[in-house]
């Protein structure tokens, strides 16, 4: 393994994957798409007006599907519908072995030869390290994490937070 | 009280932890290679659950292809360790400092008034030596894999 001592986070890049309105408040997200408390602050986020970035942060003991739905994030990625595979994993779960994964990348009229070769592709594996090493670079510990400014926010993260940060853009 | 843990260049205390398998872990058990403790105050409290399942995916291969042992230590009795290891998933071994409680934690300079180990970490040098050590703010915080690639590059200057 790489050498993993302290190092800043990477500023936000084009090769993030950013949504939201142009003008609001950009905030950065280390999550985990098998992780519950992610799925619970995505629907939060859906609420206001940010634009947020993803980046993995997937930890296998304890669930064991969040590579493989990294994977399938990036892999949806390629085809321009990571934000549409993020929204799909996190809406569900409990559905995150091979053939759900299929079934997902099919409704959202993915390629799925395509959708597969890519998910298993050694550069779509060095992306999710990438993210995952320069988040524990940076000293991310634990998802959701979010970062805004310069302030960090980690767990269960209050919806008050998201209010505030969102207002601070008006 | 603590007074923060044992500073680098301190010689180990001697001590006496519990393995999983009841069997005594002592100071002796530190030496010929590196060791990496990681004190937590609880088992099964959900932020230690994220700290150690972080460390072995993060530090697993790493430390292994280096020859540093990592355990992790709190005052749970050995069976409540084995079964939050195995809840985990993680192959951490784990150390116990049940009876006397902490006494073990109170050599290393890491208890928690609240009679719990603080959440900090210590690197012991092959010749039972600290070669560095760190204790998180408040048991609230966790302290990021990074610090302790921090702590062992430190190490390695050093020797």
């Amino acid at each position: 393994m790489t050498e993993l001592t302290s190092a800043p986070l990477p500023p936000l890049s084009a090769e993030d994957h950013l949504r939201g309105p142009a003008g609001a408040v950009a905030v950065l997200v280390y999550g985990d798409f098998e992780c519950p408390y992610c799925a619970a602050f995505a629907a939060k986020l859906e609420r206001v007006r940010l634009r947020v970035a993803f980046r993995h942060f997937p930890v296998r003991s304890s669930h064991p599907r969040a590579w493989a739905a990294a994977s399938a994030a990036e892999a949806a990625a390629r085809q321009e519908r990571f934000w549409e595979m993020h929204d799909s994993l996190f809406a569900d779960q409990g559905r995150l072995e091979d053939p759900h994964l299929w079934e997902r990348a099919r409704s959202l009229g993915l390629d799925l030869e395509r959708f597969d070769a890519d998910r298993r592709s050694p550069e779509i594996q060095a992306r999710i390290r990438s993210d995952f090493e320069a988040g524990v670079r940076g000293g991310i510990v634990t998802t959701p994490t979010l970062i805004a400014g310069g302030a960090r926010y980690a767990g269960r993260i209050d919806a008050q937070v998201l209010g505030e940060l969102s207002a601070a853009a008006d | 009280m603590s007074g923060g843990p044992l500073p680098p260049g301190t010689p180990a205390p001697e001590f006496t932890l519990k393995r999983e398998d009841g069997s005594d872990f002592t100071r002796a058990d530190l030496l010929g290679h590196t060791t990496l403790l990681v004190f937590y105050p609880f088992a099964f409290s959900p932020v230690c659950t994220d700290q150690l399942g972080l460390y072995e995916e993060v530090l697993g291969d790493y430390l292994a292809k280096r020859d540093v042992v990592m355990y992790g230590v709190s005052c749970d009795a050995a069976w409540s360790q084995t079964a939050f290891r195995e809840k985990l998933g993680v192959g951490i071994p784990q150390l116990s400092d049940f009876e006397p409680k902490g006494e073990a934690c109170r050599a290393f300079g890491v208890y928690h008034p609240g009679g719990f180990p603080q959440r900090a970490l210590v690197i012991v040098d092959p010749s039972g030596v600290v070669g560095w050590s760190y204790q998180a703010p408040s048991p609230r915080e966790l302290p990021g894999a990074n610090l302790i690639f921090d702590g062992l590059d430190q190490l390695a200057a050093r020797t």
